[in-house]
Order: C-alpha cells, then sequence, then structure tokens
C-alpha cells in the first residue's frame, strides 16, 4: 500500500519537516529532527531504488490528476539511483553536521540552517523524482535559493560574495531553463516529460524546439557549473560551511548532470543528441584539462577539491557526449562514485578546519602525524579521484575508457588518463603536505577530529572501497537506467 | 585448510602482520618479533605451498568481481612461485638485517617503516600469485603505493624530492601507459586472463602488436626500461634494507614479473615473434643494458652504483621476456632469482659499510676491506654472481639468456649481453679489491672500525652462500623457470 505512495513521500516528508524544524530551539532538538528525517528518506530512496531495480517503473499521480495533465512522478534507475545518493550523502552529512555547525554556525541561525539544509534537501529529492519539467523547475529554484543562504551562512564574509555570485549565474541559469520549457510548452502544450518527448518528435525541425532545447541545455549547463560556466562554482564551494560544501559537492551537480541526461535523452530524445554531442565532448576535453591544471595551483584545499570537482564533472559530461550505452554507463556510475570521493574528501577537509580553524594548505603542514585518521581517509579518497584500482574511481575510469576506445577516440581516451596524472598532482600536493613537511613551531598541538566528524567520513571512504570491488549497485542500475534512456547507439 | 584458505592466509599474513607491528609500536624488541614471526610464517607457508605445488595440487581463489566478467583472482603458476619463492624467503633475511641496520642506524619512525614493509611484501606476493591482468594491476598500484613512505622514510628535503620522482614516474606510467594498454587489450579481447599461447593472437592486427607491447613495456615503469628508469635510483634515498629488498627485489621485479606475464600469458610467444612485436622495442632493453653500465661506471655513491647496475640488470629479463624463444625466457626468469640473491647481498654490503663506517662513497673506501673482511667478502662473491662467473648462480640465466639470443640469430644482442658484463666487472670489482688493497686517502688505519652489526652480518653470510649454492642446485628455480617458459 505504503509502496504506492513512496515517491511523494520522499518529496513530503522533508518539505513538511522544514519548517518544523525551523521552529525547534536551541542546537541539538534541529539537528536530531534533520538527522531523523534524512535516516527516513535513505530508508525511503532504498526502497523505491530495490523496487524499480530490476527495470520496472513506478508511476504515481498527484492528487489523483492522470498524466498529462496532472503532475506524474515518474520513478525508473535513474531517478531511483540519484535520489539514493542524494538521501544517502544526506543521511551521512549529518551525523557529521552536529559538531561542525556548533563550531560554524551562531546558535540563533541553527535551527533555521537546518531547516533550509532540509528544503535543500526536498528541491533535490523533487528534481529527480518529478516527470513534469515545470515542476522540475519550481524544485531545482527551492534547492537553489536554499542553497544561496547556506552558501552565505559561511564564517568568512566572503561567503557573502560567493552566495551573491552563484545567485546570479544560478538564477540565469533556472531563467533559461524557464523559457526552454516555455518554448517547447508553446509548441506542445503539455509539461510531462513522456507526453513532451511523443509530442516533440513530429515538431523536431521547428526552429523553436531548436531555440528551447538550447535555452534549456545552456540553463541546465549553469548549474551543472559545466567548463567553461563554472565560474560560481569555486568560490562557492570554499566558503561555504564544511557540510554545505560536503553535501553540495557531493548532491548539486549530480542532480544537475540527471537533469541534462532527462531533458537531452528522454525529453528531446536522439534527434536532437547530435547536436549536443560534440559540443559536450569538446567542453569535456577542455573541462578535464584546464580545471585540473588549476587545481595544482590552488593554495586552498576546498578550492583544490572545487576545481577538481568541474574536472571530474567534465568526465560525466564526457560520457553523456559518447552517447553510448557505455559512456552513459560510465557517467551514471561516475556520478555515484564521484559523490562518495569527493564526500569523503569534504569532510575530511571539514575535520581538518574544526581543529586548525582553516583550509588554507600553508596550515596543513604536519597534520598527517597528528591526525592520522583525517589524513589516511583523504589519501584513500584521493586514490580513488585519481582511479587507483581497488577503490571506486577506478571503475568510472574504466568505463568511461572503454567507452572512448569503442568510439576508437584516441585523443579523449588520452585525456582521460591526462586527468587522472593531474590529478595524481594535486592529491599529492595535499598529501605531501600534510605527511612531510615538520609542523610549524608557532602551532599548538592539534588533536585527532573528533569521532563525529570521522565516523561519517570513514563510512564514505569504505563506501570508496567497497564499490571498488562490488559493483553490482552501482553498474547495474546505471546499465538498467540506460537501458530505460532508450539509447540506441552501442 | 583447503589451497584456497592456504593462499588467501600467505596473502593475508604480512597484511595482519603489519596491523600487528602497529599496535606493538611502543615496544620495540616485540614490535620486531612480529615481524620476525610474520615473515618466518610466510616463508614456511610459501616454501609449503611450494611442496604441494609440485606434487600437482593447484591453488587458485577469487575474492570479488568488480566489473561484469572480471574477477580478482589469484592463482598459482609456475612464474608466480618463483617469485614468490624469491620475495617470501628473502624478507625474512632482510627483516633480520633491518634489525641490526635500523638499530645501528638509529632510524627514526621505525613503526611505520616496518608496517610499510610488511604492506608492500603482502601486495608483492599478491602480484605473484595474480591470477589475472586485472589483479595483477591492482597489487602492482599498491605496490606503488605503500613503498612511497619507506622512499621518504628520512623526510628531508632530498628524500622527499626523490620520492616525488618515485611515484610521479611509477604512476605516470602505469596510469598513462599501461591502464591504457590493459584497457585496449581489454577492448579487443573481453577477458583478461592469463592464458596459455596468449590472448591478443588472432585478436590484435600484428601492425599494431608492437605499439601495444610498446605501451606494456614502458607502461611497466617498475621494469626500469629506459628512458623511465629515473625512479629507481631516485628511490635509493631510502633506508638501505628498502633499497636492498624492495628496489633490487620487490618492486623491480615485480616489474619484470609482469613483463614475462604479459609476454607469455597476454600476447604468447608465438604471436611475438610472428608479428614482429618486439622488432625495434628490443633495442631499448638491449641500449638500457649498456647505457645503464656505462652510467653505473661513473658513480661515486655506492647506492647509485648498485641502483644503475640494477637498472641494467633488469633489462636482460626484459630482453628475455622480448626475445620470446624458451631460452630467453628461461634465462630471464631464472634472471629474477639469480640477481635477486646477488643484488640483495651487494645493498646489504653497502647499507653495513654505512652502519659501521658511515661511508657512501667508494672513492672513500680504500682499504676498508681489511676492517670489514666479511662484508667485503660477500660482497666480492655477490659481484661475480652478477658478473656471471662460475661458481655462482649468476651464470645460469647469463648462460641461458646468451642462448636465446644466439638461437633467433642476434648476433648483436649477445655482444650486448657479452660487453655488459665486461662493464660489470669494471664497476663492481674495483669496490672490494680498493677495500681489500688500497690504501684510505688520507692514510689512516681503521681501529675503530669494526664489522656491522651480527644481524646484517648473518643476512649478508645467508644471501652469499645461496648465490654459491644456486650453481650447483639451482633446480627448483631452474624447474619453475623451464615450465614458465614452455620447456618440458
Amino acid at each position: 500500500m505504503i509502496e504506492q505512495h513512496l515517491s511523494l513521500l520522499l518529496v513530503v516528508i522533508p518539505l513538511i519537516a522544514a519548517p518544523v524544524t525551523a521552529m525547534l530551539p536551541g542546537r541539538r532538538l534541529p539537528w536530531l529532527f534533520t538527522l531523523s528525517v534524512t535516516w527516513v528518506c535513505l530508508l525511503l530512496a532504498s526502497w523505491q531504488l530495490s523496487v524499480v531495480m530490476n527495470g520496472s517503473v513506478i508511476s504515481y499521480e498527484l492528487g489523483g490528476w492522470a498524466p498529462p495533465w496532472g503532475i506524474e512522478y515518474r520513478i525508473d534507475a535513474m531517478n531511483a539511483l540519484v535520489a539514493f545518493i542524494v538521501a544517502a550523502i544526506a543521511a551521512v552529512t549529518l551525523p557529521y553536521a552536529l559538531r561542525s555547525v556548533e563550531k560554524e554556525i551562531p546558535e540563533y541561525q541553527t535551527s533555521l540552517f537546518y531547516a533550509a539544509i532540509l528544503l535543500c534537501l526536498v528541491g533535490l529529492l523533487g528534481i529527480v523524482q518529478t516527470g513534469d519539467v515545470f515542476n522540475l523547475f519550481v524544485f531545482l529554484e527551492i534547492s537553489s535559493l536554499s542553497s544561496y543562504v547556506l552558501i552565505a551562512m559561511g564564517k568568512q564574509r566572503r561567503a557573502l560574495t560567493a552566495a551573491y555570485q552563484y545567485l546570479i549565474m544560478g538564477t540565469i541559469g533556472a531563467t533559461f531553463l524557464l523559457i526552454g520549457i516555455g518554448l517547447i510548452y508553446a509548441e506542445t502544450g503539455t509539461l510531462n516529460m513522456l507526453d513532451l518527448n511523443q509530442r516533440l518528435q513530429p515538431i523536431m525541425e521547428h526552429r523553436t524546439v531548436h531555440t528551447g532545447f538550447a535555452f534549456i541545455v545552456v540553463g541546465i549547463a549553469l548549474k551543472l557549473a559545466l567548463f567553461p560556466l563554472h565560474l560560481w562554482l569555486p568560490n562557492a564551494y570554499t566558503y561555504s560551511p564544511s557540510v554545505i560544501s560536503v553535501f553540495l559537492a557531493a548532491t548539486a551537480t549530480k542532480v544537475a548532470v540527471y537533469i541534462m541526461l532527462r531533458m537531452v535523452f528522454t525529453v528531446f530524445s536522439s534527434s536532437l543528441v547530435v547536436l549536443t554531442s560534440y559540443m559536450f565532448l569538446v567542453l569535456g576535453i577542455v573541462g578535464v584539462i584546464l580545471p585540473s591544471i588549476s587545481a595544482i595551483f590552488q593554495t586552498d584545499a576546498k578550492r583544490l577539491l572545487a576545481y577538481s570537482s568541474i574536472a571530474q564533472i567534465s568526465y560525466m559530461v564526457l560520457g553523456m557526449g559518447f552517447a553510448s550505452v557505455l559512456g552513459l554507463t560510465a557517467t551514471l556510475v561516475h556520478v555515484f562514485n564521484h559523490a562518495l570521493m569527493k564526500g569523503a574528501l569534504f569532510m575530511a577537509i571539514g575535520a581538518i578546519v574544526y581543529r586548525v580553524g582553516s583550509s588554507r594548505l600553508e596550515n596543513f603542514q604536519g597534520l598527517g602525524r597528528q591526525m592520522p585518521w583525517t589524513f589516511s581517509a583523504i589519501l584513500i579518497a584521493g586514490l580513488s579521484l585519481i582511479g587507483i584500482p581497488g577503490t571506486a574511481g577506478f571503475i568510472s575510469k574504466w568505463y568511461l575508457v572503454l567507452a572512448a576506445l569503442e568510439q576508437q577516440s584516441w585523443l579523449i581516451t588520452g585525456v582521460i588518463l591526462l586527468g587522472s596524472l593531474l590529478a595524481v598532482i594535486y592529491v599529492w600536493k595535499i598529501v605531501e603536505i600534510m605527511f612531510f613537511r615538520p609542523v610549524p613551531e608557532t602551532v599548538i598541538e592539534v588533536r585527532e577530529a573528533p569521532a563525529s566528524l570521522l565516523i561519517p567520513t570513514w563510512v564514505l571512504v569504505s563506501a570508496n572501497l567497497f564499490f571498488g570491488f562490488n559493483t553490482e549497485l552501482t553498474v547495474d542500475v546505471a546499465g538498467t537506467a540506460v537501458r530505460l534512456l532508450g539509447v540506441t547507439a552501442p | 585448510m583447503t589451497e584456497a584458505q592456504v593462499l588467501l592466509l600467505v596473502l593475508g599474513l604480512p597484511f595482519i602482520g603489519a596491523v600487528g607491528i602497529v599496535l606493538t609500536r611502543h615496544r620495540p624488541n616485540l614490535r620486531e618479533a612480529v615481524t620476525l614471526i610474520t615473515a618466518s610464517a610466510v616463508c614456511a607457508l610459501v616454501l609449503m605451498i611450494y611442496g604441494q605445488f609440485q606434487a600437482g595440487t593447484p591453488f587458485a581463489v577469487d575474492i570479488a568481481e568488480p566489473l561484469p566478467g572480471l574477477l580478482i583472482r589469484f592463482e598459482i603458476e609456475p612464474l608466480g612461485m618463483l617469485f614468490a619463492l624469491v620475495a617470501g624467503s628473502l624478507w625474512l633475511i632482510t627483516s633480520i638485517y633491518a634489525i641490526g641496520y635500523m638499530r645501528g642506524h638509529h632510524e627514526v619512525n621505525q613503526t611505520s617503516f616496518y608496517a610499510m614493509f610488511a604492506i608492500a611484501i603482502g601486495s608483492t606476493l599478491g602480484a605473484a600469485f595474480a591470477g589475472n591482468l586485472l589483479t595483477l594491476f591492482l597489487c602492482y598500484e599498491i605496490l606503488t603505493i605503500s613503498t612511497y613512505p619507506l622512499v621518504a622514510h628520512a623526510g628531508t628535503a632530498e628524500a622527499r624530492r626523490g620520492a616525488r620522482t618515485y611515484i610521479g614516474i611509477l604512476l605516470a606510467t602505469s596510469i598513462g601507459l599501461q591502464l591504457l594498454a590493459i584497457l585496449i587489450t581489454y577492448a579487443i579481447t573481453g577477458t583478461l586472463d592469463f592464458r596459455e599461447g596468449g590472448i591478443l593472437a588472432d585478436k590484435l592486427d600484428p601492425a599494431w602488436a608492437g605499439l601495444l607491447l610498446a605501451l606494456y613495456i614502458f607502461g611497466i615503469g617498475k621494469a626500469a626500461v629506459m628512458p623511465f628508469h629515473r625512479w629507481l635510483p631516485a628511490a635509493m634515498v631510502a633506508p638501505t634494507p628498502v633499497s636492498a629488498l624492495l628496489h633490487a627485489v620487490a618492486v623491480v621485479k615485480a616489474g619484470v614479473f609482469t613483463v614475462l606475464k604479459v609476454t607469455i600469458y597476454i600476447f604468447g610467444t608465438d604471436f611475438i615473434t610472428q608479428s614482429g612485436a618486439n622488432d625495434w622495442i628490443i633495442w631499448f632493453a638491449g641500449a638500457t643494458i649498456l647505457l645503464a653500465s656505462l652510467i653505473a661506471m661513473r658513480q661515486d655513491n655506492l647506492k647509485m652504483r648498485l641502483a644503475y647496475s640494477t637498472v641494467s640488470q633488469l633489462s636482460y629479463i626484459v630482453l628475455g621476456a622480448l626475445l620470446a624463444t624458451n631460452m630467453s625466457l628461461l634465462g630471464g626468469a631464472l634472471h629474477i632469482t639469480m640477481h635477486a640473491f646477488a643484488k640483495i647481498t651487494l645493498f646489504f654490503a653497502a647499507g653495513a659499510i654505512l652502519v659501521a663506517a658511515n661511508k657512501t662513497l667508494i672513492s672513500d673506501m680504500g682499504g676498508l676491506g681489511r676492517a670489514m673482511p666479511i662484508t667485503f667478502g660477500a660482497f666480492l662473491v655477490a659481484s661475480l654472481s652478477i658478473i656471471g662467473l662460475p661458481p655462482f648462480g649468476g651464470m645460469w640465466s647469463k648462460w641461458y639468456l646468451g642462448m636465446g639470443a644466439v638461437e633467433t640469430g642476434q648476433w648483436l644482442l649477445l655482444t650486448v649481453l657479452m660487453i655488459s658484463s665486461l662493464l660489470n666487472i669494471a664497476y663492481l670489482l674495483p669496490i672490494p679489491i680498493r677495500g681489500f688493497f688500497g690504501k684510505t686517502r688520507d692514510g689512516t688505519h681503521y681501529h675503530h672500525i669494526t664489522e656491522a652489526p651480527k644481524s646484517c652480518l648473518l643476512a649478508m653470510a645467508l644471501t652469499s652462500l645461496a648465490c654459491l649454492l644456486l650453481f650447483f642446485y639451482p633446480d627448483p628455480f631452474y624447474q619453475l623457470a623451464l615450465s614458465a617458459a614452455g620447456g618440458q
């Protein structure tokens, strides 16, 4: 019985919980409430994933209005996988949040902070669950507005400019998306994704449709931080509170990748894919190399990871550019794996920020010996980022390179491997500073981070190792999802 | 216990040992006991496995299936057994040596040293027993990463720089070239299993075989074929036991072992010779043999000279693999053993000289042999074995390598081998000669210098004795190498 309402509950529960959280007093209570909500969400998301894993589809009619008139929530393997990532990261981040938030957010803002996290969660989950493009836009705005707020709550004053920058760029992106949706609505008179797919087929040559497509792709590319529309991302990740860096880095861009896949492959489908393929491949190639090089020269660990994120997103974009079964599988697998590695890395950096009070690399000297668990977490997650065998990152790289080889694209094969080598350099930069520089004498003794920060970090680190050896969840579900996307190219 | 459990046990023991070492970090004696017990147990288990393996028992175990159809799988075959015997027995001897060295030299952070050492050996055994190329690659990378802290052990700016070169070259070649080669292989054949006769024949256009083989040879940076050899001299900043076991035995041999595996089980010798894949790449190995020997002659630092000597000797094995005849493969596989025992003795001696006399430069070692006769005696024995003179084990591998060159009519390569032997004489023998008969620079006599700690001497004595024994009884290794090379 409840199974039918799963898809809706996943959105409604955090939506109702958010205002309740805002009213709870103190520090512990809002945290505890948010924590339980995220765990319930994780439970529901895993349940949902287990239902659709075999390739079946859940269709839920909101308010009993039949689609295409009413809003339909339509869950297949891809939605469920991304929803699971979002819910899982939220559920792992929240235990981490308590101590970190105590240190970074003043008490009178705490309950509002948690409410904003829940709203962000609502937005991200809603985007993933819905089968209606306008509904998707609404949820995108919910998640964006709440993330502007969350970023602005960073301790440094520069968080405000970072949030403002993101606000402007994000609003432009959302507006573009809305214009695009408006154009195709004007052409077809429907907002339901599947219905759009049917109705767009005969009029695919219309200029309005092309214009709408262009607006939509550029709009999403802004949210995706697709190179060269990535400028908002480094500041946003660097200056936001540690918890928010973790949460956004591991979820927000992943959801944007989902929107892109949905729009390009489900709504517009095959005939326009060709248009994006070249763009994705070219931007992907440049986007892997240039941000990786920028990452090498960063002096702030969070900013370094932010640039690395842009490069990693470009891998996913490359997979989309191939528009083949292998390529899209690689994209989805990397969406999952990258959430794990970046989540773990930002958590570990957050643990250092908790102890040292800064994420500048110069303050990391010699911390490897004083914070061995945090250091090992950075090392293992970093190896995963590089793509060393035995880690989740290796699996992503494996599929991506296979996809490139399948197309006989030697250039892209080379670019992917070069990206890994550049990752070696920037990961090793952190490792070397932490492990080999002596501790400056002015610094007082630093202790290992508290367990409440370490345990969530190590949950993600272990996941990095686990999914390097067992790919039943990632690769199989991604394969099912790609099959349901209806990609016909090999 | 079943065979699979025995195999898992021997692979897991070093890692368990590493945990034990960390747990006993506050009590050095207990910690060293853990190292010795683990090393003895591993050595005993490897010997036991060898006994059963020779009796015909198959050993195989599947761990996981990370990619559809691609397993993490361990399976013992003759070449891996040979490599495991060498690594397993030498770990025990090196552990004995290391305790004397590390204490005599008052090294810091000894716990992390012993722990990482155990992990490195664990991954070496994993590489030896790997049942397919994916597993081998996995262990290869763990080995790279676990040896990095050992190279950087001293923590000085020089050590950091050396370690950076070390990990940079090894990771760059393995990710940039080797992984690419593995992926191409998989994309073409759909498998990464080791099979008799290779998996690429009939599937790969012979015109491309040379290029793919080059990706493998250069991608396996641990084999130190020029121009990707710089990491090995750079790694000499490590403590001497590390240089001895890891950079004369485990790490570098893991490289050439991978080369042998790839040529025998991925390409297949027939495919290599028929497609002419080895046509030009073999000259890189030949050039490395000569150039590295020439560079070795110019090194005054003893460890650097030995490092370049290793670079040169490794290419013997690569050459054996690339000639791809039964004889040359037999010689290459045997050379893994022969060179291991001889080179580790040389490094032991270098470390003993450092601990006892605090000297690293060869030009300072005049007359030192009279004060440290055992050390320099062992050095002499090992030098003769490296050169390939009877009655030392090194003769056999050179013999078969030479036979391989003759068999294929590669007279030029045979000349390379001969010249290299002469060069070996020129850069190795002056050291003991200077030690025994030379004079000190300033005419002082070494009254205050005595031999190195006893555990160091014991280790050196054992390995140099092995060099001698391997001449008369090469049989266990010979049989393994022969069946790996596809002989009887």
